[in-house]
């Protein structure tokens, strides 16, 4: 019952590039640096308030884990630009999931909604990758029982395709054309130590219903 | 861990504190407007009570409907036990109406494990005579990490009638697990004669270990399975080993007072004391709701992938 290892492996804060792709993937290349990562959050920081028209209400809620260092610097970029505060907290999903029955049981991650709440905000979801869809459809499912937000909004920092539901982001980082056998591994410095999204070629090709087993992260 | 909790013992460390960690997520919930969660939606949890209660199984049917769980009470009480029907003819009978858990009380130490080798499902002890009662074990180490911050180093008398208490021994497995010093204080009639064997001190004067205390536990007198005087008199009992006002003041300032209830005001907690800022009965209550909801969560996700 209880992997709790499972949920939290990744690289220790401070492991090399080289170290964390041989991780999960035999060969890993970065599709984005840095400096890439840095100015695609500035760039959805204003989309963001021009879609929004100044963002007045807007709430950004990061999903665990990698999602919520992202919602936190796009809050940041948001502050830079507007001069005030902008709430963001995180919204765990794990409850929801829909392969409940299949896994074995995972840790929970941390829920925090900013004091003001959600009714009648705009709630931006933050995420690394985007995937499947299923981790959107259970926050969507989440944010339902949390309140009523007047509209939800998705960002992402990667879109790797193969949707499986009727999901799109509103705010896209990178559009990363992939094969199901590839993945997509997004390291960030509050996580893991450096900023980088890596594509490695998967060991085995893994059959759609369980290639969330062999990338735990990635945007399932 | 496996796939039934029928002794604190079972829990590794790394099993306990995910069950806590587990647990400090799922009370933020009770402060949201919608206390649900639909993460074992088309579940069945049957709660099995062959002795009575009434937290405890409230506590358990509350955690499962929060999960969103179907669940089915059963008390032996007005049930086919009552005709005679064996415990593992029941087993046989909610295996046929697909329970995913049960959750057992029972009078006999040692059903649970025996259920456990009779159905499918995951088996919960709640409580199995003398034996053990895990979930209170961690809901009371639950509620000392929320007041207290910390489990390992943490000093924990627990108090009064060890020897009938299932309350005291999965406590004390599960306490010495996680890093905590546990002393018993009871009249030696009241402890039971393996004790020596156990993970922890044993006193006989409760004022002398009170100033050493960060908790103290008092245990009910258990009067309807003492079928001999183990001790002369109620009033002498409570005078000796009874906790009231100034004994309380013994405690460090930051002590609590826990009792796993129900409670004998007036015998082994005095009234003023257990209605006290220090005492966190009411909060053990509640803590129980969130605990049995980790613990049924922590068991019953990816069941089906193990079968």
């Amino acid at each position: 019952m209880m992997h709790a290892a499972d949920q939290t492996a990744g690289p220790p804060p401070g492991a090399s590039r080289r170290d964390a792709s041989r991780r999960g993937a035999t060969r890993a290349r970065a599709v984005l640096e840095p400096d890439e990562i840095r100015r695609a959050l500035t760039r959805i920081a204003h989309e963001i308030l021009e879609r929004t028209s100044g963002a007045d209400d807007v709430v950004l809620l990061g999903i665990p884990t990698r999602g919520v260092p992202l919602a936190h610097r796009l809050a940041e970029r948001l502050e830079q630009v507007e001069g005030r505060r902008f709430p963001a907290g995180s919204l765990d999903i794990t409850m929801y999931r829909d392969d409940l029955r299949l896994r074995p049981a995972r840790a929970l991650g941390h829920t925090e909604v900013p004091p003001a709440g959600i009714d009648d905000k705009i709630v931006v979801l933050v995420d690394d990758v985007l995937y499947s869809g299923r981790t959107v459809r259970a926050a969507l499912d989440a944010l339902g029982d949390l309140g009523r937000p007047r509209a939800v909004q998705l960002a992402v920092l990667v879109d790797r395709g193969h949707r499986e539901l009727p999901i799109r982001p509103d705010y896209v980082g990178k559009n990363l054309p992939t094969s199901q056998r590839e993945t997509v591994r997004v390291l960030l410095t509050e996580v893991d130590g450096e900023d980088a999204v890596l594509l490695g070629e998967s060991r085995d090709a893994v059959p759609l219903g369980e290639r969330q087993e062999a990338e735990p992260r990635e945007g399932s | 861990m496996n796939r039934h909790l029928i002794s604190a013992g079972d829990l590794s460390q790394a099993d306990a504190l995910l069950i806590l960690d587990t647990a400090d997520e799922l009370a933020a919930m009770a402060e949201r407007p919608v206390k649900k969660l639909p993460t074992l939606r088309g579940r069945t949890v049957v709660n099995l009570f062959y002795e009575d209660s009434t937290r405890t199984r409230i506590s358990f049917e509350a955690a499962a409907k929060r999960l969103s769980a179907d669940v089915i009470n059963f008390s032996a009480k007005g049930s086919s036990v009552a005709k005679g029907e064996s415990l593992k003819d029941t087993a046989l009978t909610l295996e046929a109406m697909g329970a995913d858990a049960v959750v057992i009380r029972h009078s006999a130490s040692g059903a649970p494990h025996r259920l456990a080798g009779w159905v499918k499902g995951s088996v919960v002890n709640a409580g199995d005579g003398a034996h053990e009662h895990p979930t209170q074990a961690l809901l009371d180490a639950f509620t000392m990490r929320r007041r207290l911050g910390r489990l390992d180093g943490l000093r924990v008398t627990i108090v009064g009638d060890v020897l009938h208490s299932r309350v005291a021994r999965s406590n004390v497995l599960l306490l010495s697990t996680l890093g905590a010093d546990v002393t018993l204080v009871a009249p030696p009639t009241l402890l039971p004669v393996a004790v020596g064997s156990w993970p922890c001190s044993v006193s006989y004067d409760l004022d002398a270990a009170l100033p050493k205390s960060d908790v103290v536990m008092m245990l009910r007198v258990q009067q309807e399975r003492m079928n001999a005087a183990y001790f002369p008199s109620v009033r002498e009992y409570s005078r000796r080993y009874g906790l009231d006002a100034a004994r309380m003041a013994l405690l460090p300032d930051h002590g609590i007072v826990m009792h796993p209830g129900p409670m004998n005001r007036g015998v082994e907690i005095a009234a003023e004391v257990a209605d006290s800022a220090r005492s966190t009965i009411v909060e053990q209550v509640a803590n129980g709701v969130s605990v049995r909801m980790a613990v049924l969560y922590l068991l019953l996700s990816g069941s089906e992938a193990q079968r």
